[in-house]
């Protein structure tokens, strides 16, 4: 069976077609995972950073990704108890909280964002891509499934460059490990031409994608990049890259992006289009999802919009380039893992950090640091004072955890916030009298 | 003329607490042009390093005793130690001889520092060490022999010269022997833990860390000859295995501690670079070939490995309290430490499956508070006393 195409009008509801594209999309793929016992079809779990997507599809293959599960966890407030329970049943207060998350909710009936339980995977692919958490994850769910497992190992970018060695190492492993095991576990022969159709359709969902991304350089910016940029993602980080769907969703956004820039809109927030654009920010570092909202609001209350992330990249860094290509299809897999955000070197982040800054004008640079998620964090310190140097804007830190709510203290992130609006005013009256 | 254990237990220790490495500043200083390469845990093939001529030099953070005045800046407070005192080692020019710096691919704290390291000493070498989590020769091996000529191409460079196969072979035979001699002292302690102490042990072996290996292997002979020559006396002290402390060490005091409360330790995860390679290494052939495969087929496992078997998952553990005759494990791993705390509830699964208790704690490489420890592992050995007689 093939994944349904939900049809949203652009004409009929301009101003949120995306969104209830978007919403549609998700019902109907969690409606497809949890069904997937009766409808016979397979599931395989695997990672948002080096999501192969296209080659599920190629394989019939329904895309479960727990970081996704462990996000609905958060936004629905369950994460926390799910974190208790994984550490009730031996698990270390001081790991990565999506893993605690999905082992508890996994232990607590596995039960999906739309109310039923989610299938036993048939196969875990385990793409090993921008964090080390990810093999120690899926050892530990395979050790609760026992189903076959797909090892792929991308190599970290260490040196900023990718070299021949890592792409031959990557391909080697798609023809000789992956694509037979999933040929195996599905019982759908490979067909190259069929993952070419899905990478064109995944160029031209990027290419939207992109173009979206970028219209924070506008001033005022028609789209926050950070708490907005979340839900732009969705589609193309998660089950959909290499669809029509995606394409469509990405047509509606972009769209709407594009009137927002017409009437000089800033972006919508959960309390409606926000009015003044006071802060332009460039953010660092993954959100806090149990107080999602709370968290947004402190910042559209004071009218700081982000303009660019690095989060948004995590799946993908295709607005330095990179687009999925039909030509090259297993090298452009390669390509894509590598490239990946938290699979680029520390000097690497920094650079693109203190690009954007200067890309977007924006006026200074927040961390959002995860207190479980040592691939983002460690060395967070030094990428905020480095940035600081090369742009001269100011940087500022704070520190919550993506889906356990005891580490998102209100109180601090609002502290912390309000001061360092308060530095980015100093900077400018300090500029304008120097002037 | 032999050396008693304690003279040479006292010539490691002071190895081990000199932390701005006088002894491989003096071996550098000997003579014009050497070289020093710093590396960190869990594994890198020194062999390469020797064969250009150079000193591997291990940095294993900086224990209980550095004072951390920087590298507290450079961290966040939910991340593990070794990190910071590593930096603080390099910010506090204790590592201004060190001609270059390899970083393993263990964790994204230790790859992530790689790139710290980049930022901070620009003028100095650094490459983090990538090795592959797949173990098909003709996929893995094919990467791993890449990245290891990619690692000689720049130590060749370092060193100004070619390294040639026969250089690299003789290195394999060196090394080989200093597996060899490590084996024996692990065999040795496990068949008589009283005469050679795992504090000792650690010291020992932690000093071939930063020594030429040609001189490591002679002290090992010494310390092995000096324990069987000596007799002391036997305690009432159970068998345990310790793992976890593949990366950031433990002070030397814990493991003392554990001693203390009745402990021999009998199998360990200290320093795997040690030990990584399980027997000798050809030395016909392509080298780097041959070094691939060691690493392939028949190297350690630990939690920063992918164990692509299911079966196979946690059996080195059950298998290391076999073979040593261990009567319990203990879990000590590194606060914060993703792979270990990620690993140990997988582990502590097969070892219920299999029968064998253990504990678990966690530690810092400058936890100075060893009493709740001792008591923890004082109970547990009384427990497992209990188990037996029963
Ligand atoms: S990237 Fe961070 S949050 Fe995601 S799995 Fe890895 S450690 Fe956890
Ligand atoms: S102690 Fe653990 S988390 Fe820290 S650097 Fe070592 S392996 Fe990584």
């Amino acid at each position: 069976m093939k994944p349904s195409i939900v049809k949203a009008k652009p004409a009929d509801v301009l101003k949120d077609a995306s969104m209830i594209k978007q919403k549609e999309m998700m019902a109907a793929h969690y409606e497809r995972l949890t069904n997937a016992p009766e409808t016979g079809e397979k599931v395989a779990s695997t990672f948002v950073p080096g999501n192969l997507n296209e080659l599920l599809m190629c394989f019939d293959l329904v895309n479960n990704l727990p970081e996704v599960n462990a996000i609905q966890s958060g936004l629905r407030k369950q994460s926390g108890q799910y974190i208790m329970e994984a550490e009730r049943a031996g698990h270390s207060e001081d790991v990565c909280t999506y893993v605690k998350s999905d082992i508890g909710m996994m232990m607590k009936g596995n039960i999906g964002p739309n109310g039923k339980e989610l299938p036993k995977p048939d196969v875990l692919l385990l793409s090993y891509t921008g964090c080390f958490t990810f093999l120690k994850w899926f050892e530990l769910l395979r050790e609760q499934y026992k189903c076959p497992t797909i090892f792929l190992q991308t190599p970290y970018m260490a040196d900023g460059k990718v070299t021949p060695n890592m792409i031959q190492y990557m391909v080697e492993q798609f023809k000789e490990t992956v694509i037979p095991t999933l040929e195996e576990v599905s019982g759908v022969k490979f067909d190259i031409d069929r993952l070419r159709e899905y990478l064109k359709k995944s160029a031209q969902a990027e290419d939207d994608l992109v173009y979206i991304l970028e219209t924070g350089k506008n001033k005022p910016s028609p789209i926050d990049a950070y708490f907005g940029g979340i839900y732009y993602i969705g589609p193309i980080f998660g089950a959909f890259r290499g669809t029509d769907d995606a394409i469509d969703y990405y047509r509606f956004l972009r769209e709407e992006v594009d009137e927002r820039i017409q009437k000089g809109l800033g972006p919508v927030t959960p309390d409606g289009p926000m009015d003044e654009e006071k802060y332009r920010l460039v953010v660092e570092g993954p959100p806090n999802y149990t107080s999602f909202r709370q968290f947004w609001k402190m910042f559209y209350d004071e009218g700081a919009t982000v303009v660019a992330s690095s989060y948004t990249k995590v799946g993908g860094t295709y607005d330095y380039g990179f687009r999925h290509d039909p030509d090259r299809p297993l090298e452009s897999l390669a390509e894509y893992c590598l490239g990946v955000y938290t699979n680029r070197s520390l000097p690497m982040r920094i650079d693109m950090l203190s690009d954007y800054i200067n890309e977007y004008e924006a006026d200074g640079l927040l961390i959002n640091s995860i207190k479980s998620c040592n691939s983002f964090s460690a060395g967070q310190l030094l990428i905020m004072r480095e940035v600081e140097k090369r742009t001269g804007k100011p940087a500022a830190f704070i520190e919550t955890d993506l889906v356990d709510p005891r580490y998102f203290s209100a109180a601090n992130v609002k502290n912390r916030l309000e001061s360092y609006f308060q530095m980015v005013e100093q900077k400018r009256s300090g500029k304008g009298a120097a002037a | 003329m032999t050396q008693s254990t304690s003279e040479i237990v006292a010539r490691c220790e002071a190895l081990y607490e000199d932390l701005s490495f006088t002894a491989a500043r003096e071996w550098k200083a000997a003579k014009e042009g050497r070289k020093v390469i710093g590396y960190m845990p869990v594994y890198v093939p020194r062999e390469l390093i020797h064969a250009a001529g150079m000193l591997p030099l291990g940095i294993m953070g900086g224990g209980d005793n550095l004072e951390v005045v920087h590298g507290d800046a450079y961290y966040q407070s939910y991340i593990c130690r070794i990190p910071r005192s590593t930096i603080e080692l390099g910010i506090s020019g204790r590592l201004d001889f060190v001609d270059g710096m390899l970083f393993p691919s263990i964790c994204d704290v230790i790859r992530n520092l790689s790139g710290m390291w980049k930022m901070l000493f620009p003028d100095t070498y650094s490459k983090y060490f990538d090795v592959p989590q797949t173990y098909k020769d003709e996929i893995g091996g094919t990467f791993y022999i890449g990245e290891m000529r990619e690692l000689l191409r720049d130590l060749e460079q370092i060193a100004g010269h070619k390294i040639s196969d026969d250089e690299i072979r003789n290195s394999i035979t060196v090394y080989n022997a200093n597996r060899e001699l490590v084996k024996e002292l692990y065999t040795l302690r496990a068949q008589v833990p009283w005469q050679a102490p795992a504090s000792e042990a650690y010291l020992v072996i932690r000093a071939g860390l930063v020594l030429p290996v040609e001189e490591h292997n002679v002290l090992l002979r010494q310390y092995i000859d000096a324990v069987k020559a000596e007799d002391r006396p036997i305690k009432d002290n159970s068998k345990v295995v310790v793992t976890g402390m593949f990366c950031e060490q433990p002070p030397l005091n814990l493991i003392k501690s554990l001693e203390l409360s009745g402990c021999y330790v009998v199998d360990d995860d200290f320093m795997l670079v040690s030990r990584w390679l399980i027997g000798d290494v050809p030395t016909e052939g392509d080298p780097v070939y041959n070094l691939s495969q060691a690493f392939l087929h028949h190297s350690m496992s630990t939690a920063a490995k992918y164990e692509p078997n299911q079966e196979e998952k946690g059996q080195f553990l059950v298998r290391a309290v076999k073979e040593s005759g261990a009567e319990g494990v203990i879990f000590a791993s590194t606060s914060f430490c993703d792979p270990a705390l990620l690993d140990r509830p997988m582990l502590q699964n097969v070892l219920k499956e299999a029968d064998v208790p253990f504990i678990a704690f966690k530690y810092a490489e400058n936890s100075g508070q060893m009493q709740p420890i001792r008591e923890q592992a004082g109970t547990f050995v009384d427990s497992i006393k209990l188990w037996s007689a029963a």
